[in-house]
């Protein structure tokens, strides 16, 4: 949920760059650029990626806190305070932040996601000082009055509007987590529900930030032209001072047993196009595993990368069924997430034949596994990919953020193309098994208004 | 990018008798080293080797694009654009679709108003394979009905879906109020009724008229020298015509602008969109770098815009209001927008010509005028920072007539702009009795 102007897409899979190495030599696949970490002494862990090629910087601070850490009457503030934190410090008057940086020809901006709240600015090299003397004075200096505060909840108010109300693709998605996820905070949306949103107060704001904005529940990615050492001695100068807090341990209420499967039903008519899909409860590293997961990365992408994938060559250009179809799976979350399964119709087909056709597609995966040719070929996309994600800083540093932001070990960001090139038919095929559960899934229907 | 020499110009002379201009310059922020190279055969591209990732980008802009389509072919530069990697020469659809997924090739065409482009980025081992199947899009695209019918049935129905997409709804209306009959007024993705008629006559004879070597520009970023990449030139473009034939389009001035109007589009959404918009400049106007300025003040800088200060800020009407430049090769644009909820779209609306007015008869501060200065020269090389925007400002330089050496210069062209200049271009461009409105939703107060 980006507070600001733009929107960013994260990969939903980590990944990064191969150092050069090709990738069809088995013992050298993955020679991935290293980051280059420490961790200073009042716990702000420190990660940057040196990348020489042009004079600038990027500079992020992530805080190990997101909207599904929230309380469900104050459901909402993790991203309200996002939107406050540009409000003013101490030292640095209301509305200044972005004009500073600004000033010095950078740009910023923050997001706030289910599991992490982060801080950006993009400027050339030589500000670097300068970021972090304004991001560190923020992270506990943050001076709320209601002068500065102002308008700021009615902005919150509009964004849910611009983003979600005016839009029954995103209402239809609200509705959809909201099932899905029947205990689980991620059934909240991230913005928040209207009529929690609306109640809240700038000390739920204060108090938020009180308990939770600290050095050793926070993450410095730096990446771009710098050299680590020298980006340590400046976070140390600046980021040193921040005082560490006792914080309360991060659980969420998890989900119970799924033993039934739910349907979700919208119909709008501002909807012209009818839409389905289908989510199953999906694990994560932390519950299931490294092989599990990246057997599933695999899946996703033989299942719906592009158009020679399982779904797409046979039900929109062979059966003709389909207008689009495909499929994504969110595997970097805290906490079990979803793998999603959808598809629009041609003119003319109903949902139902939508989703049997679908069904038969996976169930051919679980009968029958994958072949060896479209698990070489899904993983040479995927290792290109990680070659292609190191042409951006900003990529680079917003995977190590937000890995570690939701309890990734560096390793596994590190070593994912060599963990993607392990994985086998079989791996796929058994994970996929145990992913397509019906009593662990949603389907959902989006649809035009009855005439 | 890496650090490079001062400014030097030589010519070389390669075995193979292709010649280079190697134009080395003193660049912006000490960045991006841009090379001319000319095949032997006579294709031009501008090169910046970039050898640290193992990756190639290419971007081609071939000038013409769906303006020169008309009213009743409108939707085809779209139609080709999501076309032509659907089959070539002897590789059909799916044959030319898995070469590119399995050797990980992205290559795509677009389509815009007024130019066509092509895109392409392999890893640096795939180079002659991309670039093979790049040149036979582009010579021997095949228009099977299978892929095309497709193709045009997923346009048809994001053209459907887009009818209440509030955003949508106010963008298509802002150009056909504004330019009315003119072909400028056509949206680059057509609509449902000339996209259904569309002929496999059409998209070939459209192909073979808009892709030519007269009407185009080639930008090229990373692992690859010139000399590799001349002997590329040739094989990849060495085939296609050499005059394009599109129709030549009816210039237009300001004056063809139908202004002021308000149009309403009525809607049951809690926030209307709003999309205002009035004469620009062009991007070779003498007077670009001072509207660059300006707009910036106005709402072109995010945070620190006066739009945002006073719509967002101050009375927290919107999430987002903004204004940009759109340099249009026939016309010159200043457009913005916004959502807010519909009882405050008359004060909102209101709030922006006020913003207008005050700017055209006060200008701006000495204080804004340098922050926006340090701004626009600062952040620069935060667009060049990776392959991809490199290619992609470097083909855009070339479209604008812009030499290589406008990177030098384009901080001294930004720092030149005189508080007098922004007063002349104030009263030029900030009129806000002559802005054409359109608004999707159930507006009050208007």
């Amino acid at each position: 949920m980006f507070s600001k102007l733009s929107r960013y897409v994260l990969v939903a899979v980590v990944a990064f760059g191969i150092s050069g190495a090709k990738a069809d030599t088995k013992e050298e696949i993955p020679t991935l650029f290293d980051p280059i970490t420490t961790t200073l002494d009042n716990g702000l862990e420190v990660v940057v990626i040196e990348d020489h090629r042009a004079p600038v910087v990027t500079h992020m601070v992530w805080y190990k806190i997101g909207a599904a850490d929230e309380r469900p009457e104050k459901m909402g503030i993790a991203h309200f305070l996002e939107h406050l934190m540009f409000k003013g410090t101490k030292k640095i008057g209301p509305g200044r932040f972005s004009e500073i940086v600004a000033e010095n020809g950078g740009q910023d901006n923050a997001f706030t996601s289910q599991d992490y709240t982060a801080y950006f600015q993009n400027a050339s090299k030589d500000k670097l000082p300068l970021l972090m003397e304004i991001e560190s004075d923020r992270m506990q200096g943050l001076l709320l009055t209601k002068e500065a505060v102002g308008a700021e909840l009615q902005v919150v108010l509009e964004e849910r509007s611009q983003r979600t109300d005016n839009n029954p693709g995103s209402q239809f998605s609200e509705q959809f987590n909201a099932t899905l996820f029947m205990a689980h905070p991620y059934g909240t949306p991230i913005i928040g529900w209207r009529h929690v949103l609306e109640k809240l107060t700038t000390q739920d704001a204060i108090d938020w930030y009180e308990q939770y904005y600290a050095p050793n529940n926070a993450i410095l990615v730096v990446a771009g032209d710098v050299d680590a050492e020298e980006v340590f001695a400046l976070a140390k100068k600046y980021y040193g001072p921040a005082v560490p807090k006792d914080l309360p341990k991060r659980t969420r209420v998890q989900e119970p047993p799924h033993l039934a499967k739910r349907e979700v039903v919208m119909r709008d008519k501002r909807v012209r196009q009818p839409s389905w899909r289908q989510a199953y409860l999906a694990p994560v590293i932390r519950t299931a595993g490294v092989k599990e997961v990246r057997a599933l990365e695999v899946l996703n992408t033989i299942l719906s990368d592009g158009p020679t994938s399982r779904l797409y060559s046979k039900l929109v250009i062979d059966d003709k069924i389909a207008a689009g179809v495909g499929s994504y799976y969110d595997s970097s979350s805290l906490d079990p997430s979803s793998f999603v399964l959808y598809g629009s119709p041609s003119n003319g087909v109903d949902l139902e034949t939508i989703e049997t056709e679908i069904r038969k597609i996976i169930d051919d995966v679980l009968e029958n596994g994958v072949t060896k040719e479209e698990l070489a070929s899904a993983k040479r996309r995927m290792l290109a990919s990680a070659i292609y994600t190191r042409d951006s800083i900003s990529s680079a540093a917003n995977i190590f953020g937000a890995a570690l932001a939701q309890g990734e070990a560096i390793e596994n960001v590190i070593n994912w193309p060599r963990q993607i090139s392990k994985v086998t038919a079989e791996d796929v095929q058994a994970a996929a098994g145990r992913l397509f559960v019906e009593e662990r899934s949603v389907v959902g229907k989006l649809l035009p208004e009855e005439k | 990018m890496r650090v490079s020499v001062p400014f030097l110009s030589k010519q070389r002379f390669y075995a193979y008798f292709c010649v280079f201009f190697v134009l080395f310059l003193s660049p912006i922020a000490k960045a991006v080293e841009i090379q001319q190279v000319t095949s032997p055969g006579g294709i031009k591209a501008w090169l910046v080797e970039e050898k640290s990732i193992p990756i190639i980008s290419m971007e081609v802009i071939w000038k013409g694009g769906a303006v020169t389509n008309g009213k009743e072919k409108a939707g085809l530069a779209h139609l080709v654009a999501s076309t032509m990697d659907e089959g070539a020469g002897d590789l059909d659809s799916r044959a030319f679709q898995k070469q590119l997924s399995d050797n990980a090739i992205s290559l795509s065409f677009g389509a815009n108003k007024e130019s066509f482009s092509g895109s392409l980025k392999t890893l640096s081992e795939n180079q002659d394979e991309a670039f093979r199947l790049f040149e036979l899009a582009i010579t021997n695209p095949r228009f099977d009905q299978e892929p095309v019918d497709r193709i045009r049935n997923q346009i048809l129905i994001s053209l459907n879906q887009k009818k209440s997409d509030p955003g949508s709804i106010a963008g298509r209306r802002w150009f056909e109020l504004a330019f009315g009959d003119h072909p400028f007024s056509v949206p680059t993705n057509g609509f449902m009724e000339t996209v259904e008629k569309l002929t496999l006559e059409d998209l070939k004879a459209y192909q073979r008229a808009q892709i030519a070597k007269d009407n185009m520009y080639i930008a090229v970023v990373g692992d690859i020298d010139a000399d590799n990449l001349a002997k590329l030139l040739d094989k990849t473009f060495g085939a296609i015509a050499d005059k394009s034939t599109l129709p030549k389009v009816e210039a237009l001035t300001a004056a063809d602008l139908n202004a002021p109007i308000v149009d309403v589009s009525e809607m049951d959404i809690p926030q209307s969109r709003v999309i205002f918009g009035g004469a620009g400049v062009k991007r070779d106007d003498p007077d670009y770098y001072a509207a660059y300025v300006l707009n910036y003040v106005l709402g072109g800088g995010g945070f620190s815009s006066r739009l945002t200060e006073e719509i967002r800020e101050k009375r927290g009407l919107v999430y987002s209001v903004y204004s940009y430049l759109s340099p249009f090769q026939a016309i010159g644009l200043h457009m913005g927008g916004f959502g807010t909820s519909n009882k405050a779209v008359g004060e909102a609306i209101s709030l922006v010509k006020a913003e207008l007015e005050k700017m055209r008869t006060e200008g701006v501060t000495e204080e804004e005028l340098i922050s926006a200065k340090t701004y626009l020269n600062g952040s620069f090389p935060l667009r060049l920072s990776s392959n991809n925007r490199i290619a992609n400002i470097m083909v855009s330089m070339q479209l604008s007539d812009l030499p290589p050496e406008y990177l030098d210069h384009r901080a001294e062209l930004i720092n030149a702009v005189s508080m007098a200049d922004i007063k002349r271009v104030a009263n030029r461009l900030m009129d806000p009795e002559k802005l054409v409105i359109t608004v999707v939703g159930k507006p009050e107060g208007l």
